[in-house]
């Protein structure tokens, strides 16, 4: 258990639910839904806090292969939600496998990596980039882009962290980048349409453009110091669709001002930072790899939601993460961060 | 040996692994500065360009409902229209103070009580910005009282509406039909796009059958509001496209001439046009008022009208089922013809009564002493029912039926009006399918007088009769004649539907028993004599009397001492000229009674008014 951690963790959270209040129009019923989930997911994070890391290592294929049926499962007889497979209803509980995934790829690719000196082979390297984009271009399918950027990511993080030639990693992007004409071409229809939307918004304003507009306006309106708690709700937040989940942070925006984000930002920055730290001061590669690969995600949770939300970056559907409304993505969060705790205290017990 | 290469390993990758991290940090940290700055240009420099879109002025679209296509006579004559009302609506979300708005609300207009009960409801109902009905159809004066006190009355506005309105009020109540409010199963029939806006659908009559081309298209406009919500300027402007207007068959004249001679009678008349198939009248009673539904009926009201007893409501001259009785006998006299067990010229003995061999039962008659001997026209003329129960007998029910069929009977009629019955044209099929019994030689005769299990509807009986004067061709009854753009000049007619279906193959059978049907109304014994009395061409039709109740054998049917609820049915059809026929008629008149003395003279009046000859009965 990490002190300042978890002080950092709640108190995020805690901003989290009192915007959340503000977002769902005063709805005090979500708010406790969302405390609920908020309660469940701490008690992952310390149940998997208990949990040794190198116990882990060793179930790293088990819970990826588990992770895979799941997925293969849900686009097979998956439940709809919002139009998209996502769920499986097992009954009392409703999972989302692609959440398990966000775990699972980044555990199985730098265990597998630490299996061997880094930095890894180019072989090694070809099987996790299959490890990562088998899930990937799966969950894609669901369809559910911007989870499966996320894990994409996540993956390429450790690769990355693994310390893989430069020239190796130029030669990746470039190979990247002539893919993406094909890429263009395999998007659904909507996901165009958000991508051309995103470049130039007023040219669909009622419809996917609406999004955004509304979105730079409430973030606008804020000011430096924002219109008060609550008090956005009255003009703009009325027109701003998805308030309590994709678009809240534009609700902080607008009721917090620049003041306001700027904190919540540096809130952001202080817990991923926190997580670097506990990944450099890690006893095994594995370990640093993971920690590493859990905080930077974290933060291009962070980017990728804020980028799109100011019109920085195309609609992908990421969630804020630790405040946007939403059960599963907060257990997957706070999970990892208790891989995070966990990496942390049992580092003691490897020192000698 | 291992644990030294382990250790090896763990402090270079370890230094690999931490370079890289920090790399990592120092990148995530230009990042979020980045995106600090993008904050801070939306939120500083940009600050008040998005500070005045948001709390001055707001961008909303407001869709333009389209105006519904008129419906006229076959003439011009206007028969459904849109006429402009007021309404006064609150939108809760943009009122500052709700209870000061309705107190000064309820000194403005004079709400009552129970109008402030339903608003105050209504309120707490709605969410955010969904508009409340203060008070519907205000007058000028109000609308001014309004404006005047505009700027007191935030987020109160009044909304200008079309609404349908029927000037001829229960005349074509149920031919036309009405509209009425948009509930949610209309909401899931159509697209909603289009109905943006608008509060009413065609619920019945032609109004529903052709709501697709009275709708019409809607539209758009961009208003800028301010942050009172009202509109301060429009941006653009997508027109909206009006419906198409309808023109009908029916003629209000002669509808007005039905409605009349029907007059205290339950039961329908149906007038068509030979030609086309086109509805010239069709009215059923008892009606009512259309206008009642188009805002929204009173529950009062429409509980008045479905619990009563003469049920207004149920459209007759498409629905109302009745046994055929006489005038079913033209066409059985056809059958017996084509099928050769009945010739124009042989006679059959009426005793005024019919056995059939081996049984006791007496099927009367409804002359007591019986008609003696007569021929097929003699039978038709003065409707001897023991000869068509022989005629029935000899042709069995499944070749009677089989004949009928091509007539119409026991099938809908294609009118494009919707909820038409079919009624019931019995065969031994039949009754093992519905009843799973037997059919009895019995039931024939009966069924050869149009009554036992015998079923039509008026306008059943128009298309029968229509194919009758036309000598075989099926045609289709129609009320819409044609239909014309608002901004065109021309029509464009609808087709009529017309084939050939020639269910008689002697031509002169036609003639045999067209003849009889002129006898009817031109001779001496014939049951409406008085019908072709003084008019410059020939008649053909049928009276019919409908049993509604079975008299007891040796019992005399007495219409006084009988209800008048149990009393018979009088029907008459018919068409004109005989020789070139131009107009048909069918009347029901519920428990009239007897179909000379009271359908009949009602027909006379029809053919009076349609062919413009002088009355003077």
């Amino acid at each position: 258990m990490d002190a300042l951690l978890l002080f950092g963790l709640l108190a995020l959270v805690g901003a989290g639910l009192m915007i959340l209040f503000s977002a769902g129009d005063q709805n005090i019923s979500l708010v406790f839904r969302q405390l609920l989930r908020v309660g469940t997911a701490f008690l992952a994070l310390v149940f998997v806090a208990n949990i040794h890391p190198d116990r882990m290592r060793d179930l790293a294929y088990w819970i990826y292969g588990v992770g895979l049926i799941l997925l293969i499962a849900v686009l097979a007889v998956g439940d709809e939600g919002k139009g998209a497979q996502r769920w499986l209803d097992m009954g009392i509980v409703r999972f989302q496998p692609s959440e398990l995934m966000k775990i699972a790829v980044p555990l199985l690719v730098a265990a597998y990596i630490a299996e061997r000196p880094l930095p890894p082979s180019i072989l090694r390297i070809t099987i996790c980039l299959v490890m990562i984009f088998i899930p990937s271009v799966l969950i894609s399918k669901q369809p559910d882009l911007g989870t499966s950027l996320l894990i994409a990511s996540s993956g390429l993080i450790v690769i990355f962290l693994s310390g893989v030639s430069w020239r190796f990693i130029v030669g990746l992007f470039i190979a990247a980048a002539s893919a993406l004409p094909v890429l263009w071409y395999a998007m659904h229809d909507y996901q165009k349409q958000r991508v051309l939307t995103f470049l130039n918004p007023e040219r669909d304003p009622l419809g996917a453009g609406y999004h955004i507009i509304q979105s730079k306006i409430a973030i606008g309106s804020g000011g430096l110091f924002g219109r008060g708690w609550l008090e956005g709700t009255q003009s703009n937040l009325a027109f701003l669709p998805e308030r309590s989940t994709d678009f809240i942070f534009s609700v902080i925006a607008e009721e917090f001002g620049l003041l306001g984000v700027g904190i919540l930002l540096l809130l952001y920055l202080a817990i991923a930072g926190r997580g670097l730290y506990i990944a450099s001061r890690a006893q095994s590669s594995f370990a640093r790899l993971l920690a590493g690969s859990i905080s930077l995600t974290f933060l291009v949770g962070v980017l990728v939601n804020v980028g799109m939300v100011t019109g920085l970056l195309p609609v992908v559907g990421v969630p804020l993460p630790l405040v946007s409304y939403g059960g599963t993505s907060m257990v997957t969060l706070l999970a990892s961060f208790g891989i995070l705790m966990s990496i942390h205290t049992h580092r003691r017990m490897m020192e000698s | 040996m291992k644990t030294r290469l382990t250790l090896k390993d763990h402090f270079r990758e370890g230094r690999l692994v931490n370079d890289r991290l920090i790399f990592s940090a120092i990148l995530a940290g230009i990042l979020f500065a980045i995106i600090l700055a993008r904050l801070a240009v939306l939120q500083v420099v940009e600050h008040e360009h998005f500070k005045t879109l948001s709390h001055n002025n707001r961008v909303g679209i407001q869709p333009l409902p389209p105006q519904r296509g008129i419906i006229y006579d076959r003439n011009g004559v206007v028969l459904a229209e849109n006429i402009p009302t007021f309404t006064l609506e609150l939108t809760p979300e943009r009122v500052d103070s709700i209870e000061s708005t309705i107190i000064r609300l309820t000194e403005l207009f004079s709400l009552s009580n129970d109008d402030l009960t339903e608003i105050k409801k209504a309120i707490g109902e709605q969410r955010g910005f969904n508009q409340v009905v203060i008070k519907k159809n205000l007058t000028e004066k109000e609308v001014a009282l309004f404006s005047v006190n505009q700027h007191k009355l935030t987020g109160v506005d009044v909304v200008a509406r079309l609404i349908r309105h029927y000037p001829h009020g229960a005349l074509f109540a149920h031919t036309i039909g009405y509209v009425g409010r948009l509930n949610e199963r209309d909401q899931k029939s159509v697209d909603g796009k289009e109905y943006k806006g608008t509060l009413q659908i065609g619920k019945t009559g032609v109004e529903k059958e052709y709501e697709k081309l009275l709708h019409g298209k809607v539209g758009y406009r961009h208003i800028e509001t301010n942050v009172q919500g009202r509109a301060v300027r429009e941006l653009t402007r997508v027109p909206s496209y009006s419906g198409q207007e309808l023109f009908l068959h029916l003629d209000i004249n002669l509808q007005r001439v039905a409605s009349e001679v029907l007059a205290d009678y339950n039961g329908a008349i149906v007038a068509l046009e030979v030609k086309t198939g086109g509805i010239l009248a069709m009215v059923s009673k008892p009606d009512f008022n259309p206008n009642s539904f188009v805002s929204g009926i009173s529950s009062k009201e429409y509980n008045l009208l479905r619990d009563s007893s003469d049920r207004p409501l149920f459209n007759r001259s498409i629905r109302g089922h009745y046994p055929p009785a006489s005038t079913l006998k033209p066409f059985v006299a056809l059958a017996g013809l084509e099928m050769g067990t009945a010739r124009e010229n042989s006679k059959t003995y009426c005793p005024g009564w019919f056995k059939l061999p081996g049984h006791d039962h007496r099927y009367r008659c409804w002359k007591t002493h019986g008609h003696g001997m007569v021929s097929l026209k003699q039978s038709l003329a003065q409707s001897c029912d023991v000869y068509f129960y022989d005629l029935a007998n000899s042709l069995g029910i499944d070749q009677l039926h089989g004949f009928l069929d091509n007539f119409g009977f026991g099938n809908l009629t294609g009118i494009d009006v919707p909820s038409e019955s079919r009624g019931l044209s019995p065969s031994r099929e039949w009754k093992r399918k519905a009843k799973n019994q037997v059919w009895y030689p019995g039931e024939t005769l009966i069924s050869g007088i149009g009554q036992g299990f015998n079923q039509t509807t008026p306008v059943q009986l128009a298309q029968a009769t229509a194919m009758l004067a036309m000598r075989g061709v099926h045609i289709k009854p129609k009320v819409v004649r044609a239909t014309r753009d608002h901004n065109a000049n021309e029509l464009t007619l609808l087709s009529s539907e017309v084939e050939e279906s020639l269910p008689v193959v002697n031509k002169k059978h036609w003639e045999s028993v067209i003849d009889s049907m002129v006898e009817v109304t031109k001779g001496a014994r014939g049951t409406a004599r008085l019908l072709g009395k003084a008019l410059p061409f020939e008649v053909a039709g049928k009276t019919g009397t409908a049993q509604v109740f079975g008299i007891k054998q040796n019992q005399k049917y007495d219409a006084e001492t009988l209800e008048k609820k149990l009393q018979d049915h009088a029907l008459f059809v018919g068409f004109a000229p005989a020789k070139n026929p131009e107009f048909v008629i069918v009347v029901v008149a519920e428990n009239g009674g007897s179909g000379s003395k009271v359908a009949a003279p009602m027909a006379r009046k029809m053919i009076q008014e349609y062919f413009g000859l002088v009355v003077n009965d």
